[in-house]
């Protein structure tokens, strides 16, 4: 690891924007996501490139749509009360079909919540919170070397699909130290912003270009003659997204009897739990989904057809357990231990290795 | 500016900005608002690279003029042209925005650029209602007015005082340059058109942000005739909303 840094999975935001070639950042302090805004306010200026400490998480998401449509790399980051605040502009942001990365480092909720770590938002950023069902890529990194990786390939897609992407942190891989190879990625070419606005004499035809998020009354993006067929080619943008962009990581799954489901800080867990098992011969596995949305429905009703049950680990009270239920299609049994399962009461209390490894034993 | 004479009164068409005959209601002043943008941008020679960012609201029909347009959500437009002046220093970036867009729904946001000193150009277009919702109460609809939301006529009980933004941008230290405009007459317009003007002056000179906000006739909402609307403005507006330059330094600090 010739790159190899020892450093949190907050600051890897930082460094896996700079590998992406990102331009700017504007965001706003919130709890616990605060070192990815230092990390752009130390390192961002002195590159030539732009900070922005925005007034609220309303004006950063907007921050990112003027950004991204003059054709910049541009991306945020918040915590999850900031994230609902987020939710009109990134309605809009789809809506415009603008490139753009938000890294979402989740926290416990509901409301203030707590400062501390969770996985409670699973349903609000798959699902999308704003009006008009538009669909967020969701990509779940695990280790502070995948924030850094992924991050990158967040900015990749965005400029692919002309879609918001959204990297789904949470507090314990924000804060977690670990080594980090930081090695810019080659996702191969892209095609050129030209309908991005940069001035109408710089433009290659010098013909205006007018970015906006109503396509009903103007003309919509990408030349499309109308409304509904704006909307029908973004139902298909979607299904293409569907189609080739689902990621996961299959763990000790060939042989599984019992297949934990499980993303984030949960899948590390689970991982340890799972090794623990293995080694008294139990056939248990794991799959991990990488990206939320789209999510890897078919792989999970390929080993529910197989006579697999599931286990769901995710530290809340349910929320990924409803797709992989969806995924099982009441072929198999779906399991669930989340954050009721937590070492503590508190919102410090964590779903512990042995906690899940208890699971296992109980139900094989 | 490339030689020309920005003093110069133009009354013919616009050469390069006003390609397109934007949607309006008879009478609505926001589209002479729109025409003198396009004038001061063709005089200073720089529609061709200057960037307009709109909000949402009757404004926004502004946002027909030939230069490269982005239209936002309602009231993001500053922090909009926030991110795209940081990103193309060079640029010039304006933003034209409705009384709701700049003042109610988007005044963080407004107050955020002011107090960062953001090298942008912001037009207010001030008629005193939400114009594309039916007329309804605005932050700086005159006291008294009848609106639908304000149907005995706004109080100060139940709605409030109208906010002077002129007034307001320049008591921040980043700004270079606040002033407010009215076109009831020629004259009123070619003042008007000389804050536009050094507005933009400013923000090619580094100065600091500049604001203008102009009042603009709703004959349709105001359910008043256009002549009528004038009278209006002059009766029950500008008392409220005064004329003039109310900052113009020449480095913002």
């Amino acid at each position: 690891m010739a790159n190899g840094r020892l450093m949190q999975g907050n600051e890897a935001v930082g460094w896996g924007a700079l590998n992406a070639g990102c331009d700017g950042f504007f965001g706003y302090p919130i709890t616990p996501q605060n070192e990815v805004p230092e990390w752009f306010a130390r390192e961002f200026p002195s590159r030539g490139k732009v900070f922005v400490q925005s007034p609220s998480e309303t004006a950063a998401i907007m921050m990112l749509y003027g950004g991204a449509g003059a054709g910049f790399r541009v991306m945020t980051s918040t915590s999850s009360p900031g994230w609902g605040l987020m939710q009109e502009g990134m309605s809009h942001l789809a809506a415009a079909e603008l490139p753009c990365v938000i890294v979402l480092v989740q926290r416990g909720g509901p409301g203030q919540g707590s400062i501390r770590h969770a996985q409670m938002d699973y349903r609000c950023v798959t699902r999308t919170g704003g009006g008009g069902g538009y669909r967020n890529i969701v990509l779940a990194p695990a280790s502070v070397q995948e924030v850094h990786d992924l991050v990158q390939l967040a900015f990749h897609l965005a400029d692919k699909y002309r879609n918001p992407v959204v990297v789904l942190s949470d507090g314990i891989l924000g804060l977690i130290g670990e080594t980090v190879d930081l090695k810019p990625l080659d996702f191969g070419p892209l095609p050129d912003k030209d309908w991005a606005v940069r001035g109408r004499d710089r433009q290659k035809d010098v013909v205006r270009r007018y970015v906006h998020s109503c396509p009903s009354t103007a003309p919509p993006p990408c030349g499309y003659p109308d409304y509904v067929s704006w909307l029908e080619h973004t139902g298909h943008k979607y299904q293409a997204i569907e189609d080739s962009e689902i990621r996961y990581e299959a763990y000790e799954s060939e042989d599984a009897d019992l297949l934990l489901v499980a993303y984030g800080y949960a899948s590390r867990v689970s991982k340890e739990a799972i090794m623990a098992a293995r080694a008294e011969g139990i056939r248990v596995g794991l799959v991990r989904p990488i990206t939320l949305w789209p999510f890897p429905f078919q792989v999970l009703r390929d080993k529910a057809g197989r006579g697999c049950s599931f286990l769901v680990v995710e530290d809340s009270l349910g929320q990924m357990v409803e797709d992989v239920r969806t995924a099982a299609g009441g072929e198999a049994p779906v399991h669930f231990l989340g954050l009721l399962s937590r070492h503590l009461p508190t919102d410090g209390g964590m779903i512990l290795p042995d906690r899940v490894y208890e699971e296992i034993r109980r139900l094989v | 500016m490339n030689g020309r004479s920005v003093n110069k009164i133009r009354v013919g068409a616009l050469q390069r900005t006003l390609t397109m005959i934007p949607p309006g209601c008879p009478g609505c002043q926001h589209l002479t608002i729109g025409r003198i943008i396009g004038e001061v941008l063709e005089d200073l020679d720089i529609d061709g690279k200057a960037i307009a960012v709109t909000g949402i609201g009757d404004h926004s029909t502004i946002g027909v003029l030939n230069v490269d347009t982005i239209q936002g959500s309602h009231g993001g437009a500053t922090d909009m042209a926030t991110a795209i002046k940081r990103l193309l220093p060079d640029t010039p970036v304006y933003t034209v925005q409705g009384d709701g867009d700049c003042l109610a729904i988007g005044a963080g946001s407004f107050l955020g650029a002011l107090s960062r000193g953001e090298l942008i150009t912001i037009i207010l277009c001030n008629n005193g209602n939400y114009g594309s919702t039916g007329g309804q109460l605005a932050p700086t609809t005159p006291m008294g007015q009848k609106t639908p939301t304000t149907p005995q006529g706004r109080s100060a009980a139940s709605g409030g005082y109208p906010i002077g933004a002129a007034e307001l941008a320049a008591t921040f230290r980043g700004v270079a340059y606040s002033a407010r405009g009215a076109l009831l007459d020629p004259r009123g317009y070619q003042r008007t058109k000389g804050m536009v003007r050094k507005a933009f002056q400013k923000q090619i000179a580094a100065a600091g942000l500049s604001f203008v906000e102009i009042l603009s006739a709703c004959p349709a909402n105001w359910h008043l005739s256009p002549v009528e609307s004038l009278k209006w403005i002059e009766e029950q507006m500008i008392p409220e909303f005064p004329l003039g330059e109310f900052k113009n330094v020449e480095r913002a600090g």
